[in-house]
C-alpha cells in the first residue's frame, strides 16, 4: 500500500473573523480538497469569554478537524494533541470507508468486537506513525494577539519536536493574517524543522482586522500550488518513463 | 464532566455487550484525560474499571496492556481482566476495560510518612522494572508521580497507568511537560531508554519541588543545580546528572551505578562510625560476591540506623 500524505491547516486565533468570506465556507471547501482544518482558540488570561470563540468550533467542524479553546499556558500540549488526534481521526475515516465496503453500509470500527477493533487500531497507529504529514499553520496576528505570539512560537517549535520524532516525514509552513497591505502573508516556507522561527516571530508586528475566511482560502491554495508543481514533475517523469 | 460520569453511579451494574460479564460499581477512583476509573466488584473480587467515550484511545490503551502481558515473568502494569462495550440505557455505547485494582499509597505520601531513605529503594525498583520493559521493546513514555503507587507489605513501587507506553523508536504521544526532555530542549521525543531515564530523575525531583519550576535559558545547568540543592540525592547525584545529559544507554547501566553509589556511601558512613560488624558487611569482597538487592536493602537498613 502506498503511504499517503496527511494535509492539515492549523489555525491559531483569539477571536472572531470580522471581514471577508465566511471562514466556515472556506474550511468546508478545503476539506473537500482533502485538507483537514484544526482550530485552536486562545482565551484571554483571567477573562474567560468563550462566546466569541464559538466560531472556533464551527470552523473545525466544517473543516473535518478538531478544535480546542485553551489558555496560553496549555497551548503547547494542546497543539500537539490536536494535531495527533486529527491525524488518527482522518486515518480512521479512511479505514471506516474501506470497512463499509467489506462489511456493508453503516458498519464502522466501533461495530467490531473489542479484539478485532484492537487489531484495526494497531493499523491506525502504525499509519499515524509512518505517514507523511504536512501542516500549514495560520497564525492570527491581529492587534489582540500581540502578547500571545511568544507562546505561539514556543508551541510551534514544540510541535515540530513532537512530530519530527515520528518515523514518517513532517513538514511545516507558517502564514500570518492579516499582513501589511494584504490579507495573508507566508512567513516561513515548507521545512521539516521550526527552530528557525525564533528569529522571525519577534519581528512580527500585530495589528489590524481578522480576515479568517480569506486566510483559510489562501492557505488551501498553498497546498494546491505545491501539489501542482509536484504533479507537473510527476508528469514529466511519466513521460520520460514512457 | 463526561456524559457517562453522570450516568454511572455507585450500586449500578455494567453488563458487557460482547462477553456478558457484569460489574457492580462501588465508587469512583479517579478521572483523567481519556476516561474515568471506578472501583468495581465481580464474583467477590475488587477490580478497577475504566470507562470512556473515546473508544479509539481506549482501544489503544488496551493494546498496550495486552502487549505488556506478553512481556512479563513479573507483573509490570496492572493485569487486564476484560475488555467490552457497555450499551447504556440512553443508547450510547462506551468502551470499558477491567484491570487489577492496585491498592496503595502515593509515592510522595509514602516518603513523607516513612522517610527519605526509601527513595533509593524505589529508584532501584523503578530502574529495574523499566529495564525489563525496555528489553521487551517498550518505553514507558509518560512517567509521572500520578502514574506510580506504592503497594504495601512489602513496599513495592507499581505502575497504575500505562497509557503512554510506546514502542521503541516511535514517537512519544503522551507526556507531562515537567518530565519531558523535549520541553526542556534537552533531547528528542523519540521513544528510547534515555527518554524514560530523564523522566525518572524529574519524577524524583518533583518530590522535592512539588510546585515544579519553570524553564530558563541553560536548562541542563538549571536542572543540575536543582539536583544539587536536594541533600538526600547526594549519593547518586552524578547518576542523576548523567541521566539528564542522556548519557546512559540503558536503564540497567543507570541502575548498576546508582546501586554502586549507594553501597559506597554506606561503607564510607560505616567507616566513619567505626562500627566493626557493619564495616564487615560493607567490605568490597562481599560486595563483589553478593551484589543483589538484598545486600542493598540491608545496607539501607544499616544506613538508616546511622542517620541522625
Amino acid at each position: 500500500m502506498k503511504k499517503g500524505t496527511l494535509k492539515q491547516i492549523l489555525l491559531i486565533t483569539d477571536g472572531c473573523s470580522n471581514t471577508g468570506e465566511d471562514p466556515k465556507a472556506a474550511a468546508a471547501l478545503a476539506y473537500e480538497q482533502g485538507i483537514t482544518i484544526n482550530v485552536i482558540g486562545i482565551l484571554e488570561d483571567g477573562k474567560g469569554n468563550p462566546g466569541s470563540l464559538r466560531e472556533v468550533e464551527e470552523i473545525a467542524l466544517a473543516g473535518g478537524g478538531m478544535s480546542r479553546i485553551v489558555y496560553q499556558e496549555s497551548l503547547a500540549q494542546t497543539v500537539q494533541m490536536v494535531t495527533r488526534q486529527a491525524m488518527t481521526q482522518t486515518i480512521q475515516g479512511f479505514i471506516n470507508k474501506e470497512l463499509e465496503q467489506i462489511l456493508g453500509a453503516g458498519q464502522t470500527v466501533e461495530d467490531l468486537d473489542p479484539v478485532k477493533r484492537g487489531e484495526v487500531m494497531e493499523v491506525v497507529e502504525d499509519m499515524g506513525e509512518t505517514c507523511s504529514l504536512e501542516v500549514l499553520v495560520l497564525v492570527d496576528t491581529s492587534a489582540s494577539m500581540g502578547d500571545k505570539l511568544d507562546t505561539v512560537k514556543e508551541s510551534l517549535i514544540d510541535l515540530s519536536i513532537s512530530m519530527s520524532a515520528r518515523l514518517g516525514t513532517s513538514r511545516f509552513s507558517i502564514s500570518r493574517f492579516p499582513a501589511r497591505d494584504q490579507e495573508v502573508e507566508k512567513i516561513f516556507d515548507w521545512s521539516p524543522k521550526l527552530d528557525a522561527i525564533s528569529e522571525i516571530f519577534p519581528k512580527l508586528v500585530c495589528g489590524g482586522i481578522t480576515p479568517t475566511g480569506p486566510a483559510i482560502r489562501e492557505a488551501m491554495y498553498e497546498f494546491g500550488k505545491k501539489r501542482l508543481s509536484r504533479s507537473l514533475l510527476d508528469d514529466e517523469r511519466r513521460i520520460e518513463e514512457a | 464532566m463526561k456524559k457517562h460520569d453522570r450516568i454511572i453511579r455507585q450500586g449500578m451494574c455494567l453488563l458487557g455487550k460482547w462477553h456478558q460479564n457484569s460489574y457492580a460499581i462501588k465508587g469512583k477512583l479517579g478521572a483523567g484525560a481519556i476516561g474515568t476509573v471506578y472501583l468495581c466488584e465481580s464474583r467477590g473480587k475488587h477490580y478497577a474499571l475504566k470507562v470512556s467515550d473515546q473508544n479509539s484511545a481506549m482501544t489503544m490503551e488496551v493494546n498496550v496492556l495486552k502487549s505488556l502481558e506478553k512481556v512479563q515473568d513479573q507483573q509490570l502494569g496492572p493485569y487486564l481482566l476484560d475488555v467490552d462495550d457497555w450499551e447504556c440505557p440512553s443508547g450510547d455505547t462506551y468502551t470499558f476495560y477491567v484491570m487489577e485494582y492496585v491498592q496503595g499509597e502515593k509515592l510522595e505520601r509514602f516518603i513523607r510518612t516513612n522517610g527519605t531513605e526509601w527513595i533509593g529503594v524505589f529508584l532501584l525498583q523503578l530502574l529495574g522494572d523499566l529495564d525489563k520493559l525496555h528489553k521487551a521493546g517498550w518505553m514507558f513514555g509518560d512517567l509521572k508521580l500520578d502514574n506510580l503507587l506504592i503497594a504495601k507489605a512489602p513496599a513495592r513501587l507499581r505502575w497504575i497507568d500505562v497509557g503512554g507506553v510506546t514502542q521503541l523508536g516511535r514517537s512519544i504521544k503522551e507526556y507531562t511537560e515537567f518530565n519531558d526532555r523535549g520541553y526542556w530542549g534537552l533531547g528528542t521525543r523519540k521513544a528510547e531508554p534515555s527518554y524514560d531515564l530523564f523522566a525518572v530523575v524529574m519524577v524524583f525531583l518533583n518530590l522535592f519541588y512539588p510546585k515544579r519550576f519553570p524553564k530558563g535559558q541553560d536548562n541542563e545547568r538549571l536542572i543540575c543545580s536543582k539536583i544539587d540543592l536536594v541533600k538526600v540525592f547526594a549519593p547518586y547525584r552524578h547518576c542523576f546528572k548523567k541521566a539528564i545529559q542522556g548519557k546512559y544507554r540503558s536503564s540497567e547501566d543507570m541502575r548498576k551505578e546508582v546501586a554502586a553509589s549507594l553501597q559506597k556511601q554506606r561503607s564510607r558512613k560505616s567507616r566513619r562510625s567505626q562500627a566493626p560488624h557493619r564495616q564487615k558487611s560493607g567490605s568490597p569482597m562481599l560486595l563483589a560476591e553478593g551484589g543483589g538487592i538484598l545486600l542493598i536493602a540491608a545496607g539501607y537498613y544499616a544506613l538508616s540506623l546511622l542517620l541522625p
